[in-house]
């Protein structure tokens, strides 16, 4: 099936405004046919305004062994957060 | 008058009705998961049309129907739709032909009934001429791909093609019951759709390598209640939970 039908991940826009997000994966025979299909599993309880879909084969992941050197070295720079400042009152949610 | 009208929405509603339920039984047996989800929504799709038709149909009628009466206390000599849409699931390839010669009519047919002077059909009308859109598009890329696939593929579609096409010119019989609706501007004419109906779908024939069938023909009869074994066996499910609990609710 994989063959035929190779895996895509799909990304979807919830509101104009924001970024899509990851959602999921699914099996299609081409890009047409994922994003129908996409429309179909992913968006029915009216989670979107825009879909992207993209083979699964095309991205490229980090190395899971790598985890320890990629992302241990900024555990202990607490200073890079932007937690330092004061944020006048008028200025609100941020 | 009021009673054509009633049975005017009724051969519309089960149309929707019908060809929804033979969607739904694909739920939990289609061939891959995508499917399964994709084939029950535009079966809710056709339903929710149909509960609009049906609870529009019962408030005009004197006695005063439920959606539910007219769905599920009817019997098959009552069921109004047309062949095409009560014909069994037999495969996939079935499947994706039989939606495709149904929303491509009935996209056709909403859009002509957005210029009618009944509002309630103009509203039926706005909502379910974009679902057709979308059932045009997924069922008509499956016929491309099946047509052009294999070779097992396209023979599958072929037989489709052969078994089903014959059903298709009762898309376009105005019944006695629509003609004077259609001459008050109230409901299209099916008529006269017919030359775009097949334009569309020999576009998609020739993109899916099948030859437009040019037998003449047709199998009909649904309009006037007569039907093919196979409602019978669906109205028999679909009806059993409502005629086991009457007037049970969710």
């Amino acid at each position: 099936m994989t063959k035929t039908t190779p895996l895509w991940e799909v990304f979807i826009r919830p509101r104009n405004g924001l970024s899509h997000k990851h959602v999921g994966s699914l099996h299609a025979s081409d890009k047409t046919m994922a994003i129908n299909a996409a429309r179909d599993v992913y968006t029915r309880r009216n989670e979107g305004t825009s879909i992207w879909v993209v083979p699964s084969i095309s991205i490229t992941a980090s190395d899971p062994d790598k985890a320890d050197e990629n992302f241990e070295p900024s555990e202990d720079k607490i200073y890079r957060h932007p937690t330092f400042y004061d944020i006048p009152e008028d200025i609100g949610h941020m | 008058m009021s009673s054509n009208l009633t049975q005017a929405l009724l051969e519309l509603a089960d149309d929707n009705l019908i060809l929804g339920h033979r969607l739904s039984e694909w739920c939990g047996h289609a061939p891959m998961l995508e499917e399964d989800l994709a084939l029950p929504n535009m079966g809710l799709d056709l339903i929710g049309t149909a509960r609009t038709l049906y609870s529009y149909a019962g408030t005009i009628e004197s006695n005063n129907k439920s959606e539910d009466d007219l769905a599920f206390l009817r019997d098959e000599r009552e069921f109004l739709n047309c062949l095409l849409v009560e014909r069994p699931n037999v495969n996939f390839a079935h499947t994706v032909l039989k939606q495709l010669y149904f929303s491509t009519f009935m996209k056709l047919y909403w859009n002509e009934a957005l210029n009618s002077k009944d509002e309630i059909i103009v509203g039926v009308a706005g909502k379910a001429k974009k679902e057709m859109s979308y059932h045009i598009r997924h069922s008509g890329e499956w016929v491309i791909r099946l047509g052009d696939g294999t070779t097992e593929s396209n023979k599958k579609l072929l037989e489709a093609v052969d078994a089903l096409h014959i059903y298709t010119n009762e898309l376009f019989f105005d019944t006695p019951n629509n003609i004077y609706f259609i001459k008050k501007d109230i409901l299209p004419s099916r008529k006269a759709l017919k030359s775009k109906w097949e334009k569309e779908i020999n576009s998609i024939f020739k993109m899916a390598f099948v030859p437009y069938p040019e037998f003449e023909g047709e199998l009909s009869g649904g309009r006037l209640g007569l039907h093919g074994e196979e409602l019978g066996h669906l109205l028999a499910s679909m009806q059993s939970v409502h005629r086991a609990h009457p007037g049970a609710k969710w």
